[in-house]
């Protein structure tokens, strides 16, 4: 698409970096909670071309990191179902459950399919009536819209062999949850795709609590200039939410997608790595599609959920510490022998600080 | 005699197994003798009266388990061929000789197995090279993927010729033969879960030629290196490493191929860390830059090569990318296996 | 959790469009977006097409940016 070429000119993005960092800016604490903008920030070194005086925090974005320990556990032990084949996004392999991660689980026998969108596991379903397909449902409302159209295809298909273990959670409610927490926060870089679903009035309250929302596209033109929008609004006093993803967020998001979340999930409390319980915070599949319910048709034992010890992935999930503050960081827990959640998942935000760290975080 | 399927008697040493080899490998590999000694003799020196004291062997091996076994732009067997002649160009040598070894699984189509061995041949002459010698194994169905194939290989490494990964220098110029991510893109195209169309196809091709013309055109030529498993940033890593230099790459310099970029994209995969199999890192002391660039350039595999980045005497062992917005940050090696992300 | 790309749509048939990018093609499930037809893009994100993306608004973006981040005003550093 010519026009995005033209937001990737190196020419372009240059000068917005240089003109960001030359910005006589207020002190500010900005959080994203999106994982693909943990890592769309961390890669193309963004903090490098901020004023000073300005963090770029990183909040609960990653669904993988966010996905608690029980969840994680509970999937894996369904690996070890007889005739059960797991079908899970790339992201989820490595992350340790309590006694193994899916990547032990497959390399121990368990059937692990890594599938690019859920109806590819839909179809594989279909291709294997012997086989029970169970797909694990993480993400927030981006992901979730996908997977209610997989479970209604597999509705229609008449298929009797596919499930999904729900684990989606959603965004707002994690945003107003932080508020209350002691972690500063001056404004929000909001996750672009969740909001081309949810819509930008879904943060007014955030907004009305007093902190800038900026709806922010992946781009780092995208999040150069959300920052410029934050700062400017944090340095005239105003706390409104803004798009800066304007190409593709509406006010209202997308109706169809949300109906579709209504028709095949219920709002339910859920809970959170590092977060804790969050009333109203996730799904979970409603009556009717009970027979697509991987946690209600099957009963296994999972093993007692337990974090690992001295792993801070909690604090830095609600943005208490950066990364580089836990004690484990580059020595016990490294993207080759990671600790927890944050350090294994693509897009944590240890491991985005650690791949990507600047020549002075060297260690 | 027409077994579709490769059976657990094919790996017997019987008749069945003579067959098998006669039919399938000597008729595509070997010179139209029939097999004798179980192992190859070698000529390195070829006439009787010449004495190549300056001369170096060179030996290497590898097991290539690719699934799945054909993809576009190639199959296993070619790619057993390519990544053992590179492994031998690497190290500056002319490719001398390779052995091939299989392990078949029970049930593997004939007919597969030939269209494999065939483009064995293939690579194997466009690359001046033969399979001498080889060995078949059978295992149950189950046992293995189809096909395993092993294969070593043993060069010549002519006199004056020095590259080796520590080689490299402060000052030295990084080139690529050409553009990143495209067997690692082709190959992932066709795994399940993941199909997509594209027109991506694997650059698997022996290298050995174009780097013999390199060699003997450009001076200060100091490291060569094929970039697979772990792509270019892996690649970079290791000689950072062992020559003990900072390396620093511009990720606008590095040539990918639109349609691996957007491939990429879609699964959330970085080409700086694709496989590739068919193309060659250059270290090359600044003197000799542009006539390594340009004697790439005129080479058909290496027609898209480019200069990606320095190396530096600072923070040995690092490799460093300056990214689109100008910003400096550390390009790690590979860590565990990339999987398309959603996220 | 955003990992989306815009592709254009270059085949449809009831609720499976085929996008492409490059020369990358897949199919993918239209059904979250409304009216979308041959010739507009999608964002495309597992597989499901969330949202059409419009190109004006690309270039509204980049006027933006013009505005806050005008050139030829130079930096103190």
């Amino acid at each position: 698409m010519r026009d995005l070429g033209e937001l990737r000119d190196p020419e372009l993005l240059r000068r917005l970096a240089a003109r960001l960092k030359g910005m006589a800016a207020p002190s500010a604490a900005l959080m994203e909670v999106c994982g693909t903008h943990t890592v769309a920030i961390a890669r193309h070194g963004i903090r490098e071309a901020l004023p000073k005086g300005v963090r770029l925090i990183s909040g609960p974005g990653c669904p993988v990191c966010v996905t608690p320990q029980e969840e994680i556990d509970f999937f894996i032990a369904l690996g070890g179902v007889e005739g059960v084949r797991l079908a899970t996004f790339g992201d989820m392999v490595r992350v340790p459950g309590t006694e193994k991660s899916l990547e032990q689980a497959r390399a121990e026998g368990a059937e692990v399919l890594v599938v690019y969108s859920p109806m590819d596991a839909v179809a594989a379903a279909e291709r294997e009536p012997e086989k029970e397909v169970v797909f694990f449902g993480i993400g927030f409302e981006t992901t979730a819209p996908a997977v209610a159209l997989a479970i209604l295809e597999a509705k229609g298909r008449g298929l009797r062999n596919f499930s999904v273990l729900c684990a989606h959670k959603l965004i707002p409610p994690a945003m107003m949850a932080l508020l209350d927490s002691e972690v500063r926060i001056d404004g929000f870089i909001c996750p672009g795709h969740v909001s081309v679903i949810i819509g930008g009035d879904a943060y007014r309250p955030v907004a009305e609590r007093g902190k800038p929302c900026v709806v922010t596209g992946f781009e780092p033109a995208d999040v150069l200039g959300a920052v410029r929008m934050l700062l400017e609004q944090i340095a005239e006093g105003r706390s409104e939410v803004e798009v800066e993803y304007s190409r593709a967020v509406r006010p209202e998001g997308n109706r169809k997608a949300q109906e579709l979340m209504g028709e095949v999930f219920e709002v339910a409390d859920a809970g959170w790595r590092g977060l804790g319980e969050i009333p109203a915070s996730g799904y979970e599949l409603r009556e009717e599609f009970g027979g697509f319910d991987a946690a209600r048709k099957f009963a296994v034992e999972a093993p007692e959920a337990v974090e690992p010890p001295g792993c801070r992935c909690g604090d830095v999930l609600r943005g208490v510490i950066e990364p580089r503050e836990c004690p484990l960081f580059g020595e016990a827990c490294t993207p080759r022998k990671p600790v927890g959640a944050c350090m294994v998942s693509s897009e944590g935000a240890c491991q985005a600080w650690y791949r990507y760290r600047g020549q002075e975080m060297d260690q | 005699m027409s077994e579709e399927r490769v059976l657990l008697a094919h790996g017997d040493g019987g008749e069945l197994m003579g067959e098998l080899i006669e039919r399938i490998f000597v008729s595509r590999l070997g010179t139209g003798e029939p097999p004798g000694d179980d192992s190859a003799r070698i000529g390195l020196w070829q006439e009787a009266s010449s004495c190549r004291t300056g001369a170096r062997l060179v030996f290497t091996t590898d097991a290539f388990v690719v699934d799945p076994i054909f993809f576009p732009g190639g199959d296993i067997g070619k790619l057993a061929v390519c990544g053992t002649v590179n492994d031998l160009a690497a190290a500056g040598a002319r490719p001398v000789a390779l052995s091939a070894s299989f392990i078949l699984e029970e049930g593997l189509l004939i007919s597969d197995l030939e269209r494999i061995v065939d483009s064995m041949g293939a690579a194997a002459e466009e690359a001046g090279v033969r399979v001498i010698c080889g060995d078949t194994k059978v295992v149950p169905r189950g046992s293995a993927d189809r096909v395993y194939i092993t294969t070593s290989g043993v060069g010549e490494v002519p006199e004056g010729v020095e590259v080796s990964g520590s080689g490299a220098r402060a000052g030295d110029v990084v080139l690529v033969s050409g553009p990143m991510g495209d067997h690692g893109l082709a190959v992932l195209s066709r795994r399940e879960g993941l199909e997509f169309e594209s027109e991506i196809v694997s650059d698997c091709a022996p290298l050995a030629g174009m780097v013999e013309g390199l060699l003997e055109a450009a001076t200060g030529v100091r490291v060569l290196r094929d970039p697979t498993r772990g792509g270019l940033a892996t690649a970079l890593n290791e000689i950072a490493r062992q020559s003990q230099v900072a390396i620093e790459i511009e990720e606008s310099a590095v040539p990918v191929r639109e349609s691996v970029a957007a491939a990429c994209e879609m699964l959330g995969l970085d080409p700086l860390y694709a496989a590739n199999e068919g193309k060659m890192i250059v270290v090359v002391a600044e003197e000799g830059a542009e006539v390594a660039l340009e004697t790439l350039r005129a080479h058909p595999l290496g027609a898209e090569a480019a200069a990606v980045g320095r190396v530096d005497e600072a923070r040995e062992g690092r490799v460093l990318l300056k990214t689109a917005l100008g910003t400096l940050r550390i390009l790690d090696r590979h860590v565990g296996g990339e999987m398309p992300r959603i996220c | 959790m955003c990992l989306a790309v815009p592709m254009k749509v270059i085949e449809m048939e009831g609720p499976v469009a085929r996008v492409e990018e490059a020369g990358v093609s897949r199919e993918v499930r239209v059904d979250l977006v409304e009216g979308v037809k041959v010739g507009d893009y999608v964002i495309v994100h597992a597989g499901i097409a969330i949202e059409r993306l419009e190109p004006e608004e690309a270039k509204e973006t980049l006027r933006l940016f013009e505005e806050m981040f005008p050139e030829g005003a130079e930096s103190s550093r």
